[in-house]
């Protein structure tokens, strides 16, 4: 039974990862822009997220749709501002670009709201362990997987039968035919990247329960984000999906089974992935 | 290529505007304090605490001591213990200060030790906790506490309380294991038994698959150490694999109840039972007094790091005040031996054989006082010494 | 002009760019000047220096043959903890020896590794770096009986420096021996980037295709240029250890190679000054904005970085070098003019 709630554990933890870092997915995969301050719109959104319960007593779950709003009003602003002039530049000036952002960040956030862990109050209804045939769920790991999951099948329809889908997937195969076609793709570009930072920002509220939430989230997690878009591929959202969950598997199971070797497991699959498929599990094997 | 070499001269023009050392005139009149704390980093909040409670005990104080004015230096390591040497080295070798203090992780406080040997400046240790460090130079004084100081207690409580199996789980660094040898000892010595031992890295996001092991294990209580800082984490995700409602008790060192944190942590924490060397409900004037203090200056309690700043700077007061003024390592270390005195947390003196503090230990439970959570302190061992030590 | 062999033609372009420029020579004065006028400073310039070293073996190959790699303090970090236990167990006592020993170590990981990171683009070459870095991170962690765990390897006591100079409080000797380190590494990379063998390189980086297509053997190149690269890190890694004595856990973290490509990409690539430059300019800026504000240092720096990107570097060295460009050019015409044509 331990079994099954290790499994269940690592899909919850998994699922999260993916939330956070599938707007990294689109930026980097279909936009391709090396954007490493990807975790300072999830740190935003933890953090509105945070002052809307604590302080402003609002229900953690009304607070959550605002986190999401929150960091895509950030990112559609600086999308606006900074990131569009930088899409034309090489990989290491956006690198270096980006770093400055997490930079800035992190101790903007450290000046404004202080540099312990910041909590959420939890309803009592997302609290504790349910006993499910023997197998302990926890509740709120729970709600993690029935939102990410819907979540997850949204952004599948949204891209693959929407207009707005095939207008992304038309502009990012080729930007050049599908402004032709009369497609406004820097207004598509701005709307994913915003739509991305969002779902960032939903995702830093719901990790601040799990993976603790602090101005040192933005550089903590980056390296995790990473694996997931490489490991993943980023042709796809599928791919980025399914090597969230294998990597929230293979963490929390390598923790479990292997606690002295827990980090260990994580690279080494990474690198045998990578090594047998460098475009990712599910990329495409011919560069654009 | 052009650019490239053209580039030289601009490198040339920036090292000499940059490089050019910062005069400070040496006055004879000012004692330096260079106050090495991480600012940043995940330890950040340690840093700020030391940094704080200095301010706040020199605004009380007055910045003058026995007709010379102190002067502090502060300056972010990072909790990277290069860092802190190089710092180190160049307070002293540049800003001559007489005493280097604060040091928020052991490493850091061990890169320091041949410095402060070397050059024979006080070594004021504020949070480090590893029983070693004040082993490592005759110029090191300790202001905080060790981890065997607490665990130790903790460890024969435990014992006496019906406490029978009990898993451990400690982060993997020197402070951790010495809390986890501690315990173990005087806890088996008492007839308890070590059922599993899990030790986590210290770099950790998620403790769900180790509470999972540990768990599995079903022992009667959890003795549980983590940095100051995690402990709220752990707290949540304790509450939630709903092992608060196993009947699983959290005992340990005080570290996981830090005050800073505790009252966020949830109902969750509440009955917890710790050893420690302070808490913020410390039933005394005097503490009730600092921590208002410094809940006003700062909007929120002070922690045990807090409370080691305000005990380090008072050290290096009361030692100048008895050699006089003379600021010479020596003497403020002989001036500091010995030395003795009530602080917020209590009684404190510093054990001249050993430079390490000696101070009561207090066995706390997390109860909610006033609609907020507090360590309440039920039970105290007096004069506790360093028993990492006192064994050899 | 007498038909040549190509080997000899390649060898006459290069050697022909491989002229020292003056600014050059500039340089390295500026260099050993900094280090006798500014006695105090020993500690931060030899970090910089350092710093400079470490960053010129990631331009060797990024700038180079155009390999990035995320994981470069994988070799800093093996560097490092090879010089530690050298010392520690007395079984290579001399720093030079030591240091030439820990380099080798590096190199040869730099050769094992090399085979995983030249497959894959760019992106891949990123991540499978860096995971080797934390791989040898979690590795150093898991056997602390060894390494020491987080809490780093302790009690390093260094022997003099070729029996003669031992290493003060001051890091006076600890300054002039990365210098001449410095120097010499840099003399032999300059060397071989001036080579044929450094040309073949830059084919390579800019199309490997064609490169391969005119003979060149893209992936032995590749692996060779990475071990030397590796060898360079690890001897910057040495290097730490013996100056800091130290040598814990973040010798391998992934800040240390991040801040790396930052000191880089600030400096420029593809002319070995720019991971010296860099290594100034970056270190500069995070000395002053932390004497200035010891808790928010991270936003200066940040912005510092923001807005280099935005103005764009070229147009940014445009500005920095507007002055010395029009002194030179007073010089060259105040030359043209005393001498006819040159």
């Amino acid at each position: 039974m331990t079994l099954l709630t290790i499994l269940f554990d690592g899909v919850a933890y998994g699922m999260l990862l993916f939330v956070l870092a599938c707007g990294l997915a689109v930026t980097l995969g279909l936009m391709n822009f090396v954007n490493l301050a990807h975790g300072a719109f999830a740190m935003a959104g933890g953090y509105v997220c945070a002052v809307l319960v604590n302080q402003a007593g609002w229900p953690f779950l009304a607070a959550l749709p605002l986190a999401f709003l929150a960091s895509a009003v950030i990112g559609a602003v600086l999308e606006r501002l900074l990131y569009r002039h930088l899409y034309a530049r090489s990989h290491l000036d956006q690198v270096l670009f980006s770093v400055g952002l997490v930079f800035m960040s992190v101790a903007a956030v450290d000046y404004i709201m202080g540099s312990s862990r910041v909590f959420m109050q939890l309803p009592e209804a997302l609290q504790g362990q349910i006993d499910l045939f023997g197998v302990g769920i926890g509740r709120y790991r729970l709600m993690i997987i029935v939102i990410c999951g819907l979540l997850t099948v949204g952004l599948q329809l949204t891209l693959a039968k929407t207009r707005f889908g095939s207008r992304l997937r038309a502009a990012v195969d080729d930007p050049r035919v599908a402004s032709g076609l009369g497609i406004n793709v820097p207004q598509v570009f701005a709307l994913t990247f915003a739509f991305g930072c969002g779902l960032a920002g939903f995702g830093g509220a719901l990790s601040a329960e799990i993976l603790g939430l602090d101005p040192y989230f933005p550089l903590k997690f980056m390296i995790y984000f990473l694996i997931v878009v490489t490991v993943g591929g980023s042709s796809s959202i599928t791919g980025p999906f399914l090597a969230s969950l294998l990597l929230g598997i293979g963490d929390v199971a390598g923790k479990y089974y292997l606690p002295k070797l827990g980090p260990f497991v994580i690279y080494t699959i990474m690198i045998v992935i990578l090594i047998w498929r460098p475009n990712g599990l599910f990329g495409r094997t011919a560069a654009r | 290529m052009r650019i490239g070499r053209r580039t030289l001269l601009q490198a040339a023009c920036v090292a000499l505007a940059g490089a050019a050392p910062i005069a400070v005139a040496h006055a004879e009149d000012t004692v330096k304090i260079g106050l090495i704390v991480p600012m940043t980093s995940g330890q950040a909040s340690t840093g700020k605490q030391i940094d704080n409670a200095v301010k706040l005990y020199m605004k009380q104080h007055g910045d003058t001591v026995a007709g010379k004015k102190i002067e502090v230096i502060l300056k972010d390591d990072a909790a990277v213990p290069d860092n802190t040497k190089r710092l180190a080295q160049e307070l002293i070798v540049n800003d001559k200060v007489n005493v280097i203090a604060g040091f928020g992780i052991t490493p850091a406080a061990l890169a320091a030790a041949p410095l402060a040997t070397q050059a024979k400046v006080p070594e004021v240790v504020m949070a480090a906790g590893t029983s070693i460090i004040t082993e490592r130079s005759p110029y090191i004084v300790r202001t905080s506490f060790t981890l065997p100081q607490s665990s130790t207690v903790i460890g024969d409580w435990a014992a006496k309380n019906g406490i029978k199996k009990v898993v451990t789980l400690t982060s993997d660094y020197a402070p951790g294991n010495d809390a986890l040898k501690a315990f173990k000892e005087h806890f088996i010595a008492g007839g308890g038994q070590i059922v599993e031992e899990v030790k986590v890295p210290l770099a950790n996001p998620d403790f769900a698959p180790f509470l999972q092991r540990a768990k599995d294990a079903k022992p009667d209580a959890m003795f549980v150490f983590v940095p100051a800082g995690q402990g709220g984490n752990f707290m949540k995700q304790f509450a939630e694999r709903g092992l608060d409602k196993s009947g699983i008790k959290v005992i340990g060192p005080g570290d996981v109840m830090d005050d800073d944190l505790l009252n966020s942590m949830g109902d969750a924490a509440i009955g917890v039972v710790t050893a420690h060397i302070y808490s913020a409900a410390h039933p005394s004037e005097l503490n009730k007094q600092f921590v208002e203090a410094y809940k006003k200056d700062y909007g929120q309690r002070p922690g045990f790091m807090a409370v080691g700043g305000y005990d380090g700077i008072h050290l290096i007061y009361e030692a100048l005040k008895k050699t006089g003024g003379k600021a010479d390592g020596d003497s403020l270390i002989a001036a500091m031996k010995g030395m003795a005195w009530e602080s917020p947390r209590g009684p404190i003196s510093i054990d001249p054989e050993t430079r390490d503090i000696v101070q009561n230990v207090y066995i706390r439970k997390v109860e909610k006082v006033d609609g907020e959570l507090y360590n309440v302190e039920f039970d105290k061992v007096d004069a506790v010494k360093d028993p990492g030590k006192t064994k050899k | 002009m007498t038909m040549s062999t190509p080997p000899e033609i390649v060898g006459f372009h290069a050697r022909r760019t491989a002229r020292w420029h003056w600014a050059e020579f500039a340089f390295w004065t500026v260099l050993i000047g900094c280090g006798l006028l500014f006695p105090s400073r020993y500690l931060i310039m030899t970090e910089i220096v350092r710093l400079g070293l470490f960053a010129l073996s990631l331009d060797l190959i990024l700038g180079y043959a155009g390999i990035v790699s995320l994981g470069h303090a994988a070799f800093f970090g093996v560097g490092a903890y090879s010089a530690g236990l050298l010392a520690l167990h007395g079984i290579v006592g001399e720093p030079v020896l030591a240091l030439l020993v820990a380099g080798l170590a590096a190199a040869v990981l730099g050769f094992a590794t090399s085979f995983l990171v030249i497959r894959g683009v760019d992106l891949t070459r990123l991540m499978v770096t860096l995971g080797i870095a934390l791989l040898l991170e979690a590795l150093a962690e898991r056997f602390s009986d060894i390494t020491g765990g987080t809490d780093g390897l302790q009690g390093i006591v260094m022997q003099p420096l070729l029996g003669l100079f031992e290493f003060d409080i001051f890091g006076k000797v600890g300054f002039w021996y990365t210098v001449a380190v410095l120097f010499v590494l840099f003399l032999l990379a300059r060397r071989v980037v001036h080579s044929p063998f450094g040309l073949s390189l830059r084919a390579i980086r800019n199309n490997p295709l064609r490169a391969s297509a005119v003979g060149i053997p893209v992936n032995a190149r590749l692996v060779a240029i990475y071990t030397f690269a590796a060898f360079y890190a690890g001897i910057a890694g040495a290097l730490f250890t013996q100056t800091t004595q130290l040598a814990s856990l973040d010798v391998f973290s992934f800040e240390r190679s991040a801040d790396l490509i930052l000191v880089l990409v600030l400096g420029g690539t593809g002319y070995l000054y720019g991971g010296l430059i860099g290594a100034l300019v970056f270190k500069l800026l995070q000395e002053t904005f932390s004497i200035l504000t010891p808790q928010y240092w991270l936003f200066w720096i940040g912005l510092v970085l923001v807005v280099i990107v935005m103005i764009g570097r070229e147009r940014l060295h445009r500005w920095v070098l507007f002055l010395p460009r029009s002194i030179a050019r007073a010089v060259r015409s105040g030359k043209t003019a005393a001498g006819g044509a040159e």
